[in-house]
């Protein structure tokens, strides 16, 4: 029976259960069907920080969203169209964020009294009328899911856990997507769990078949292909690619890569990611606690390596003396801030950017570091390269702000021609005529590399104070002002050499939007709506925060009125404040998530409409 | 420079590890007499003297690479542990010192101590006890007696110190030794023995600071009571100290016992040292005069892969059984063409 096919442009999908449901796979291959179909998309992934929590309570909600269209998306989308509920409780966390006339399906035999009474529902909202406003599927998953294994030889527990890939293969049915990809997922995933692969084959199948056959849903949607470059993608998410980029630019400079970290949320999935890339020669370290990870990294750079340590906001405060050793003893280091919400534990699962003013400022005395932050999971790639690039140019760590939702977070990556990535020149010291550790390149201000073994060029390095160019210990008032002068005009120095700040958008728009970060997308998808709807409003995203590109100033002054959405209090704004004297207009929540595009849209509307009335 | 390079074979004397800078220790402190017996070692190694890295923390001891020719890092306080592990990682063929004290080594660093030991990278650790914090003029320190008097304890310390050869042998320390700055010619005796270990080679090394906490040591180390107050360790041969070797170590029964003797004819259960058994280490480790004579030389030898010899085998191992190519990396996963 041939069932009524829609077409649409741009769905969001949430998929909400028990954190032991299954569905972040469940949304990965969902991602993956997506992406073979030539929609565009990006996802986000939300784990409640609870590994198993108890089951079918709220706060052990796991969710999955993602949002594709058949144009470019640069976010996972506000808040979803659809949403597929394992559970009460996955209902219930998400009830106040869905779309006003927009589909649930629930699996109504998770519906019991008792997961409904954990969930804080006093009466069934399946059966009452308090979800009149949505379209509402209640489909017994589990249930049709153990029927259509009654006959494979797997037990009762492992029958009920197919039940993802059933509520996959009726996703699939729905928004008309292969099952391919899902089915060799699952062959490489169970190679050696035959009968478990077997299972979950039938149930993804069974899942599309029944919607086909039966009566569930009376439509379903297709979306076309949206125009993407031509070339080859895969999906990617941050942690993924910072890893790759950090392999990638060691072999593009030749060096050793040493990553130490002690785990942390959300930093560990970069640590674990290189620690399954040793054959490219990545040296992975667990430390013992999050001072080691950096002391290690400084140890590996003495050495001559590409030293790096990974770690969020509580462990970025235990690091603050070790970087300053960094900083004295002018070596390359990489710091990778993922940030989340804070202060102290926070919220650790969550997103935020509110580390920026810790970064540039957090250390006791003068203490310069660049500053770089990836605006998306496929940008994070090419800032870690970018970060090993000036870091070992200019021989000074890098602190790279990267943030919780980047690091879950995927997106469709255009894979880049590794070939026409350019080379990591690296120049180590070796002639030791003339050598001192502080003598300086002219260019840089950067002082020599020397790998350690080197014949004649032995010299100790340390946090005391050094004389410039001799690099003895100096309590020498004069050379202490310069070499204090010189560790900061080293960093603004690396302005010289990287690219200009960039308008996105009309070239005589009055206002302009400025963000850096995460929240690239959000802004962007923003920015575009604005401009649909009329208004000039153009966009400029940071990826160097310091030094900051040499063209800002000029850049944003052209602009009447200068807005700059964080998710913090206001810290680029307080840094373009106070660096250009301009009156940067900031939009500030800290939630926990990222920004919903409609609020940033409302945020332009009302302050281009100020705008125009003065 | 003094070096004579003879098909391939250097020879260096003990001034070719001196710098250029002025020793800034006190005069007369015990620092002076084992960066003479550590440069005089390095000498007897006859290593290439770019292969050599010092790594300090903080602490007067810490100052020792700056009077080294070797390369040097003076790190923060309590980190040079990890400085030196990340050294070694990344370049396995370096000979990797690691120059501490009780303050930086057993308190705000002691964390690493546990960890360096448990890992077994092949670094060498030169603790320098002198039980009191000096660089900062006189507080207690981890190692101090309690009942010590000093500047943050005016009425006596209340805490119980530390051992640290027991804190290592605790951490799964494969190679432990004892000796005091004193002894010059044990003391350069163990760094080459510590050098020759493979993997992390703790030496606890007794030094007076003769400023904060004089003579805290003599006791048992001055010239006319140290060989009827040491147990001199030798592997494989039985536990018999004393200026006329007539005394003996019996353990028996989970019991420590002194056995006195005539010096040609020991009994023969004085126990035998194996510098493999750990319950032995262990009990050694908790001598202490006046009770006991304090056990002095090689407490621990055991052989275990090292750490960076552990992670670069799984560095070729997945070599051999992964493709290396680069783009396979980007290209893991699903990879879908659009036109």
């Amino acid at each position: 029976m041939a069932k009524k096919l829609e077409s649409l442009d741009k769905v969001t999908v949430k998929f909400a259960g028990d954190s032991g449901d299954g569905v972040q796979v469940m949304g990965d291959q969902f991602g993956n069907a997506t992406a073979v179909v030539g929609n565009d998309f990006a996802t986000l992934p939300d784990y409640p920080a609870e590994i198993r929590a108890p089951q079918g309570t709220t706060y052990g909600v796991s969710s999955y969203q993602i949002q594709f269209a058949a144009y470019d998306v640069y976010t996972p989308g506000d808040i979803p169209d659809v949403l597929v509920a394992f559970n009460p409780a996955a209902l219930k966390v998400n009830l106040t964020s869905l779309k006003p006339g927009g589909t649930i399906i629930a699996n109504e035999d998770e519906f019991t009294e008792q997961n409904l009474r954990k969930a804080g529902f006093s009466s069934n909202p399946l059966e009452d009328d308090s979800l009149g406003s949505f379209r509402v599927y209640r489909v017994p998953i589990t249930r049709l899911t153990i029927e259509s294994l009654k006959d494979e030889p797997v037990g009762h527990k492992d029958k009920e856990r197919c039940r993802n890939f059933f509520a996959l293969g009726m996703m699939c049915w729905l928004f008309s997507r292969p099952l391919e990809p899902s089915i060799e997922f699952l062959k490489k995933r169970f190679a050696t769990k035959v009968q478990v692969m077997e299972a979950n084959t039938k149930a993804l199948k069974a899942g599309y078949n029944i919607c086909d056959t039966m009566e569930i849903f009376p439509i379903h949607y297709q979306l076309p292909p949206a125009k993407l470059e031509p070339g080859k993608y895969r999906n990617v998410n941050g942690a993924f690619a910072s890893a790759c980029g950090l392999v990638v630019a060691s072999h593009k400079s030749g060096l050793p890569l040493i990553y130490s970290g002690y785990p942390i949320t959300p930093a560990s999935e970069t640590l674990e990611v290189l620690a399954a890339l040793k054959q490219y020669g990545a040296v992975t370290i667990q430390s013992e606690d999050e001072i080691s990870a950096i002391t290690m990294a400084i140890g590996a750079a003495y050495s001559g390596a590409i030293g790096v340590t990974g770690t969020s906001g509580p462990g970025l405060a235990l690091k603050t003396e070790a970087l300053n050793l960094a900083v004295m003893t002018e070596l390359p280091l990489i710091v990778f801030d993922f940030q989340r919400s804070g202060p102290s534990t926070g919220m650790p699962t969550k997103t935020e950017q509110t580390d920026l003013l810790f970064a540039l400022f957090g250390r006791p005395a003068e203490s310069p570091v660049i500053i770089l932050s990836p605006s998306s999971p496929a940008d994070c790639f090419w800032i870690s390269i970018e970060a090993v690039r000036l870091a070992t140019k200019y021989m000074t760590p890098v602190i790279v702000l990267s943030e919780q939702f980047l690091v879950h977070s995927s997106e469709p990556w255009k894979l880049p021609d590794l070939d026409k990535i350019p080379p990591i020149e690296v120049n180590f010291r070796t002639d030791p005529k003339g050598f001192y550790p502080y003598m300086r390149d002219e260019k840089t201000l950067a002082r020599p590399w020397v790998k350690l073994g080197t014949p004649g060029l032995e010299h100790t390095l340390g946090g005391l104070e050094k004389s410039n160019i001799q690099g003895t210990i100096s309590y020498e008032p004069e050379n202490h002002d310069l070499m204090n002068k010189l560790r900061a005009q080293k960093i603004q120095k690396v302005a010289q050499d990287i690219p200009d700040a960039q308008i996105m958008g009309p070239a005589d728009a009055d206002v302009v939007v400025v963000g850096w970060g995460g929240t690239y997308g959000h802004i962007k998808a923003a920015i575009e709506m604005a401009n649909q709807d009329g208004m000039k409003v153009a966009m400029v995203h940071l990826r160097y925060l310091n030094p900051l590109q040499k063209n800002l100033g000029d850049l944003l002054r052209r602009f009447k009125k200068v807005l700059v959405p964080e998710l913090n209090l206001g810290q680029l704004s307080y840094v373009l404040r106070a660096k250009y004297l301009i009156d940067a207009i900031g939009y500030n929540r800290i939630t926990g998530r990222p920004f919903y595009v409609s609020e940033l849209l409302n945020f332009i509307k009302d302050e281009y409409k100020s705008l125009r009335m003065h | 420079m003094s070096v004579t390079e003879q098909e391939g074979q250097i020879t260096y004397k003990w001034t070719d590890f001196k710098s250029d800078q002025d020793v800034r220790w006190c005069p007369g402190c015990e620092d002076y007499a084992i960066l003479k017996a550590f440069q005089t070692a390095l000498a007897e190694l006859d290593i290439p003297r770019e292969k050599h890295v010092v790594v300090s923390g903080i602490g007067c001891s810490s100052r020792l690479p700056y009077y080294m020719s070797t390369y040097g890092f003076h790190g923060i306080h309590g980190r040079p542990i990890p400085i030196a592990t990340g050294v070694k990682v990344a370049n396995p063929d370096l000979v990797v010192w690691v120059i501490t004290g009780d303050g930086d080594c057993l308190s705000i660093g002691g964390n690493h101590l546990i960890h360096v030991m448990r890992r077994n990278v092949d670094i060498k650790i030169l603790l320098f006890d002198n039980r009191i914090y000096g660089l900062t003029k006189g507080q207690y320190s981890p190692t101090s007696d309690k009942g010590m008097v000093n500047r943050t304890a005016p009425m006596g310390t209340v805490e119980e110190p530390v051992e640290p050869v027991a804190l290592a042998l605790a951490s799964g320390a494969t190679f432990v030794a004892r000796t005091d700055a004193a002894y010059l010619k044990h003391l350069i005796h163990l760094i080459v023995e510590a050098h020759k270990h493979k993997g992390t080679a703790f030496l606890h090394i007794y030094q007076n600071c003769y400023v904060y906490n004089d003579g805290v040591f003599d006791d048992f180390t001055q010239r006319d009571v140290r060989d009827d107050r040491n147990l001199v360790l030798e592997h494989g041969k039985p536990l018999i100290f004393g200026k006329n070797r007539d005394k003996g170590l019996r353990f028996k029964d989970g019991m420590v016992e002194i056995a006195e003797f005539e010096p040609a004819d020991p009994p023969e259960d004085i126990t035998i040292f194996d510098e493999t058994n750990l319950s032995l280490a262990f009990a050694l480790s908790k001598l202490y005069w006046p009770r006991f004579p304090v056990p002095m030389g090689v407490i621990r030898r055991v052989e275990q892969p090292s750490f960076e010899e552990l992670i670069y085998g799984q560095i070729e191992k997945a070599k051999q059984k992964f493709s290396t190519d680069l783009n396979k990396l980007i290209y893991s996963g699903d990879v879908w063409e659009v036109k």
